[in-house]
């Protein structure tokens, strides 16, 4: 069991199992995230799609340890980084593996920099946290690392002010930030959400681009099924706190089988697609996260809802090649044949 | 392509202008330059269809339709809508017009007043034209009352609701709010700045399917808004493409992805993602180096110089007019002279 263990690892850099985090709130508790389990492999880049409130953003914060507590509490799971479970470290420890090992670019780019510190402060402050550097190493090291990512006249530009730099910009200097010091994991949560499309373009390659030749592995939030499409190699769709669907991103598109993912990619207006009349659309709204009963939380939207969804939250079910859905469509079969 | 039937046009923008001043001083202030949001763009829309305006953030798709709304008072060029020049018009005549032309607004969060109920917040427009006796005689409280409970359920929201305030709604929800509010007047032309960029992908495709059915319904001329060009390829008859202030193509929707012709309009088109991996990993991207410059200094070249992959020389020099390629195809760029 040991050596299975040690085996996997080389190979798997970071394994989520059943992490739930939950959120205490006045009206009620918010399972924010309930119960989601995912591996993370060398230079894999995986991608997380959800709508707001799915949870998707929580659970990168969950494995970084970065929620506010109270109101909120990782309340059970394991975050396996190299076979060491990240939730049972020790804060110096922690401490350590966030920006060494795993680090993180926001959404915002606006509100992520101090805007009453210089790109070199706040550039150097980073990587002399983490490594054992002088200051002015550091400083050529800030240097490298905004030429790498692609900002003209970098010795230059460094002694500016956030405010200095157009969104792009900013977003250039927080890849070059997360990746100062050699993380194993990026995470990046809509790195691109705040940016135009020919700026998120030039973005979505340096990240691909970076990953590759640093081999890092990633995990990119977005709500775009298009940046997934181009992207990943992996994809879990969340719906309310649960993994509803994971698959290698080609089989995904191909085969969406969770009424949700389907409905999602079909909601999508396509460029490359003629367009007569409707828009495929889920009806209804988006659930309201606080006390869900245990039931399948999509089903009041749901166009193949059966009696048992109404009752009890579908089991996984595999369909081969890591291709995993939550839904009872995909599992009376098997029930039956139990029977 | 010309069996579309002739329509005449509803709104017509003639050369619209839009700066505005930078200042400096304290007490006395000495205007030092202008941002150039719009720079001298024409555009007819039709009655019955949809124009969609698509570009980057700070190319002036908002600037322009705050513009022709009256909202900003325009530095030059005129508006025309239903033969009356907004721009020049006398206040009272403005007003009247204006009465037809209404506004989605794109965050349904903060376009919403949270201290008015949605009863309120729907009937305003009907209030304010009706103390300014604009509205007719048989407008009256009752007959308000009425109206608001009839939009309230023609987008798709229940009556019961109506005296409830706005945080007790989804952003999906706010956002038909919005939308019943634009409708109440019975306008005949809606300018829709972004109505769905800051929603869900669910609940997007309920809101454009509504605007779609409701077009078709009214017989309602959109003006739309969007910087996701899927967006505004699926809801738009035509599209217009604006760079820093000024409209560099002008095409039917489907004829621009087929066939663009602007070097921008071809980067917009490649970069925006198509979800599906196998399309997607295909494709040859046009990636466009640096940033969208500032709109503050005048230009003599073209707009789009400095980060063209096919500029000429004499592009750094004169600024290429709006050329008719073909019927339905209207292009700015000296490639196509």
């Amino acid at each position: 069991m040991t050596n299975q263990a040690s085996q996997e690892s080389y190979d798997t850099l970071l394994e989520v199992k059943n992490l739930q985090t939950y959120f205490k709130t006045d009206a009620g508790i918010v399972k924010a995230v309930d119960g989601i389990s995912f591996n993370l492999k060398k230079g894999e880049t995986l991608g997380i799609v959800g709508e707001s409130g799915s949870g998707k953003s929580v659970t990168n914060l969950s494995i970084m340890r970065l929620i506010p507590s109270p109101p909120g509490k990782i309340v059970g799971g394991e975050v396996l980084f190299e076979g060491k479970d990240i939730l049972k470290l020790s804060e110096s420890a922690l401490r350590h593996i966030r920006g060494n090992e795993i680090s993180m670019i926001f959404q915002d780019p606006m509100t992520s920099l101090n805007p009453f510190l210089k790109i070199s402060t706040q550039m150097i402050e980073t990587i002399r946290l983490h490594q054992d550097i002088s200051k002015k190493e550091a400083l050529q090291k800030s240097i490298d690392m905004l030429k790498l990512v692609g900002i003209p006249a970098a010795e230059e530009r460094i002694h500016n002010y956030p405010h200095q730099f157009s969104g792009g910009m900013r977003q250039r200097v927080m890849i070059a930030m997360a990746l100062s010091c050699e993380a194993k994991i990026l995470i990046a949560d809509e790195p691109t959400t705040a940016l135009d499309v020919t700026i998120q373009a030039q973005i979505l390659e340096l990240i691909q681009e970076l990953a590759k030749k640093l081999e890092t592995a990633v995990i990119l939030i977005t709500h775009d099924l298009g940046v997934v499409a181009g992207m990943c190699d992996t994809v879990c769709v969340m719906y309310a706190g649960k993994i509803v669907e994971k698959a290698k991103t080609n089989d995904l598109y191909k085969r969406p089988s969770h009424p949700y993912t389907f409905g999602l990619i079909q909601s999508v207006p396509r460029l490359d697609k003629a367009h007569n009349g409707k828009l495929y659309s889920i009806e209804g709204q988006p659930p309201n996260v606080i006390d869900l009963p245990p039931c399948c939380p999509f089903h009041p939207r749901c166009n193949k809802v059966m009696d048992i969804c109404r009752t009890q939250y579908p089991p996984t079910t595999d369909l081969g090649d890591g291709h995993e859905v939550a839904c009872w469509l995909f599992n009376d079969q098997k029930e039956q044949s139990h029977e | 392509m010309s069996n579309t039937p002739q329509k005449k046009p509803l709104l017509e923008v003639v050369d619209l202008k839009q700066h505005f001043p930078i200042e400096s001083g304290f007490i006395i202030k000495r205007k030092i330059g202008a941002v150039r949001a719009v720079d001298g763009i024409s555009f007819t829309v039709n009655e019955g269809e949809t124009l969609g305006i698509v570009g980057e953030s700070g190319c002036g798709k908002s600037t322009t339709v705050r513009s022709i709304s009256q909202l900003y008072k325009p530095t030059s060029g005129s508006v025309i809508f239903d033969g009356v020049d907004l721009v020049n018009a006398p206040r009272e005549q403005m007003l009247d017009a204006r009465k037809n032309i209404q506004m989605i607004f794109q965050d349904p969060y903060a376009s919403l007043d949270p201290r008015m109920t949605v009863r309120t917040i729907i009937a305003e427009p009907l209030d304010i034209y009706r103390k300014r006796g604009m509205l007719d005689a048989s407008v009256t409280p009752a007959s308000i009352e009425k109206r608001v409970e009839e939009l309230m359920e023609r987008v798709g929201l229940n009556k019961a609701f109506k005296n409830r305030y706005p945080h007790e709604f989804s952003g999906g929800q706010r956002q038909r709010i919005g939308i019943a509010r634009a409708l109440a007047l019975n306008p005949k032309i809606i300018l829709a700045d972004e109505p769905v960029s800051a929603l869900d992908v669910s609940i997007q495709s309920q809101i454009l399917n509504l605007l779609h059915d409701l077009q078709k319904e009214l017989g309602l001329t959109y003006l739309f808004i969007a910087h996701d060009l899927a967006v505004i390829e699926y809801i738009s008859t035509r599209v217009a493409v604006m760079y820093l202030g000024k409209i560099m193509e002008l095409s039917r929707s489907g004829d621009l992805y087929k066939n663009p012709l602007h070097p921008y309009t071809k980067a917009l088109l490649s970069a925006a993602p198509i979800p599906d991996p196998e399309i997607e990993r295909k494709r040859q991207r046009i990636i466009l180096t640096g940033d969208v410059p500032s709109p503050n200094k005048e230009r003599v070249g073209c707009y789009f110089y400095d980060r063209c992959p096919s500029r000429m020389e004499k592009c750094k020099v004169t600024i290429p007019p709006m050329k008719r390629i073909d019927e339905n195809h209207e292009v700015a760029c000296w490639l196509y002279e």
